[in-house]
């Protein structure tokens, strides 16, 4: 039994304290069930909610993706069907290429900008936040208005927005958005836009806790800018890079309102993602049992990459 | 520093050179301010573009970035009112995060409160439980998500097209427990034990001890939780079948391919839908920033 003293010094045990017998109220002891339920009358409302809305669609989807989903009437058991399914997808395998490519190219470009927005505006001069307080405002609007903003900034003729820009050095005009070959590098770049800022703030916070006297030691030993950035800097935010990137996939592999609203997967399914397909399935073919596989497997493909880029970055470290 | 001044004029070694500072200094400021024009133009340029086109007064042929706008009116958005379409849609929003924030806020108060401050068996799994859900996107659940909505068991009731429907599956966040968690552990045990010898019960000290000392953590879990809801695109998506229950960001794309609708209406319902989240990451940034280094170790 803990005294009073030793509990102090152990404020991991601070919660039995009420609980102890050493508590001499006759009435503690009779309420003994009461006490042993209070924590979960705290948790109720959240557990409710978590099972409801979480828990519960997980195993469901899981079991759905076994049966042929009737909207009206019964379900039909068909085992491994609409996994076996996926092998025959063409669409389906293309949606999965171009979330590839999405997530290679959203993360990787958004966190070298992110990075190197951080190296400039890191600092706390006035002018410097006020800068940065801009920068990350396209982090806090919603998708669907950036997305209005980015159908005008593509606007496929010569005299679009980005293509009058583009014109300037001599290219264009493009097709972006209209453009099968372009749509979903659009999407990306929108999502840069996005998601750059972001990850901005998460170096910042990351440089803020690099040692001031390495950088005054390399400076010392004649390292270059570039060689300090290389060599102090970057070791040392490491785990910033591991959040952004880790971050940036599981948004990247699930990605669906930035698609769905600037291009809507086309044209002829050219930015077509895996969620925005996973969409299609469900709402416009009504194949719910297979739109349930696809998540099933959409939610291992979200594990395994995270799990592995944690463990590659572990191994490196 | 005589070794410096001897040394032959290496890029690193010109820094603390004294005559050549100036031009240096110079440049190095221009650069710096050419750099933070380019960097607005790019971030802020498209945002201010919507401003500029909903307050314009004449019509906005489509593909034109309007960075003045001619003839100021606030009739769009007054008309946009007046429609009631989008001031319905505007209403959507405004419920769904209006009831949804502050009841998830409370969820995620109330359990925090029991995984932070009590010891139980069980305690560290629902944790770990809640936590799993941090890592896994809402996306992959939305197809089984709208069954269940579809049909709640056991009551057997719709969600579908309502506003709980659309409120109660954001109501559980695992983020806003996760932060609370944090922030309730470092409250020290002897303000508890205090208010415990004068009778508190659990509630009370939870209300009047706890709740009190986290209030930055409520107001941080407040903006983000906002943030979260108003960003909410599949859920309201799959849940409002009506347009009657559309939300304001889904409608956009809605009204948009409505070519009876002038851009400069669509405008007018985006500067709707991007106001509240950028008023409240200005009015609150001091909550701000202490979530995203919170949030990034969900990592």
């Amino acid at each position: 039994m803990p005294t009073i003293k030793q509990r102090r010094r152990e404020p991991a045990e601070r919660a039995e304290a009420p609980s102890t017998p050493t508590d001499s109220k006759p009435a503690q002891r009779r309420s003994t069930l009461r006490r042993a339920l209070t924590p979960w009358a705290f948790l109720a409302p959240a557990l409710v909610l978590f099972a409801y809305f979480k828990f519960y669609p997980i195993g469901y989807g899981i079991w759905l993706s076994f049966f042929d989903v009737a909207v009206f009437g019964e379900n039909t058991w068909i085992g491994l069907d609409n996994f076996t399914a996926v092998f025959q997808d063409t669409f389906l395998q293309q949606a999965f290429w171009n979330t590839a490519v999405y997530v290679v190219l959203a993360v990787g470009f958004s966190a070298l900008i992110g990075f190197m927005l951080a190296l400039a505006l890191e600092g706390q001069a006035y002018h410097i936040r006020i800068v940065r307080t801009a920068v990350f405002l396209p982090a806090v609007v919603t998708v669907a208005v950036v997305a209005e903003v980015f159908r005008i900034l593509y606007h496929p003729t010569a005299s679009g927005p980005l293509n009058s820009l583009l014109g300037l050095i001599g290219v264009g005009p493009l097709g972006f958005i209209d453009d099968p070959g372009m749509s979903l590098h659009s999407v990306i770049g929108m999502h840069i836009w996005k998601s750059a800022p972001y990850d901005m703030v998460i170096f910042i916070a990351g440089l803020a806790g690099v040692d001031r006297t390495l950088y005054e030691s390399a400076r010392v030993d004649g390292a270059s800018w570039l060689q300090r950035v290389r060599y102090v800097t970057i070791p040392q935010i490491r785990f910033a890079f591991t959040i952004v990137i880790t971050l940036g996939i599981i948004r990247g592999v699930r990605v669906f309102p930035e698609v769905y609203t600037l291009t809507g997967g086309g044209p002829a399914r050219s930015s077509e993602v895996i969620m925005t397909y996973v969409y299609r399935v469900s709402f416009v073919d009504f194949d719910l049992g297979y739109a349930a596989a696809l998540s099933t497997l959409l939610f291992l493909l979200t594990a395994v990459l995270t799990a592995a880029f944690l463990f590659l970055r572990r191994e490196k470290a | 520093m005589t070794e410096l001044a001897t040394r032959p004029p290496a890029p690193t070694a010109g820094r603390r050179d004294g005559l050549r500072q100036p031009a240096k200094a110079i440049t190095f400021q221009v650069g710096k301010w050419v750099l933070i024009a380019i960097l607005i133009f790019i971030f802020v340029t498209p945002l201010w573009s919507i401003v500029a086109a909903a307050l314009s007064g004449s019509a906005v042929p489509p593909g034109e970035l309007v960075t003045v706008p001619e003839e100021i009116t606030l009739s769009n958005i007054t008309g946009t009112w007046g429609s009631g379409r989008i001031a319905r849609y505007f209403f959507n929003s405004a419920v769904m995060a209006g009831i949804g924030v502050p009841l998830q806020v409370l969820v995620s108060a109330l359990a925090a409160y029991a995984l932070a401050r009590k010891r139980f068996r069980g305690g560290a799994v629902v944790l770990l439980l809640i936590l799993t859900t941090m890592m896994m996107p809402e996306e992959v659940i939305a197809i089984p998500l709208y069954l269940v909505l579809a049909d709640v068991p056991p009551f057997g009731v719709s969600l579908l097209n309502s506003y709980p429907g659309l409120i109660l599956p954001v109501v559980g966040w695992a983020f806003s427990i996760f932060v609370l968690v944090k922030f309730m552990r470092e409250v020290p045990i002897e303000m508890e034990e205090a208010a415990r010898i004068d009778g508190a019960g659990d509630f009370a000290i939870f209300w009047r001890i706890i709740l009190p000392c986290v209030k930055p953590a409520l107001g941080t879990v407040a903006v983000f939780g906002f943030l979260m809801i108003w960003d909410q695109y599949l859920l309201p998506l799959i849940v409002a079948e009506d347009t009657d229950m559309f939300t304001l960001q889904i409608a956009l794309l809605n009204l948009r391919q409505d070519d009876m609708i002038p851009i400069t209406i669509v405008m007018s319902a985006a500067l709707l839908a991007l106001l509240p989240s950028v008023v409240v990451y200005l009015a609150l940034q001091r909550y701000f920033q202490s979530g995203l280094t919170a949030g990034s170790i969900k990592g």
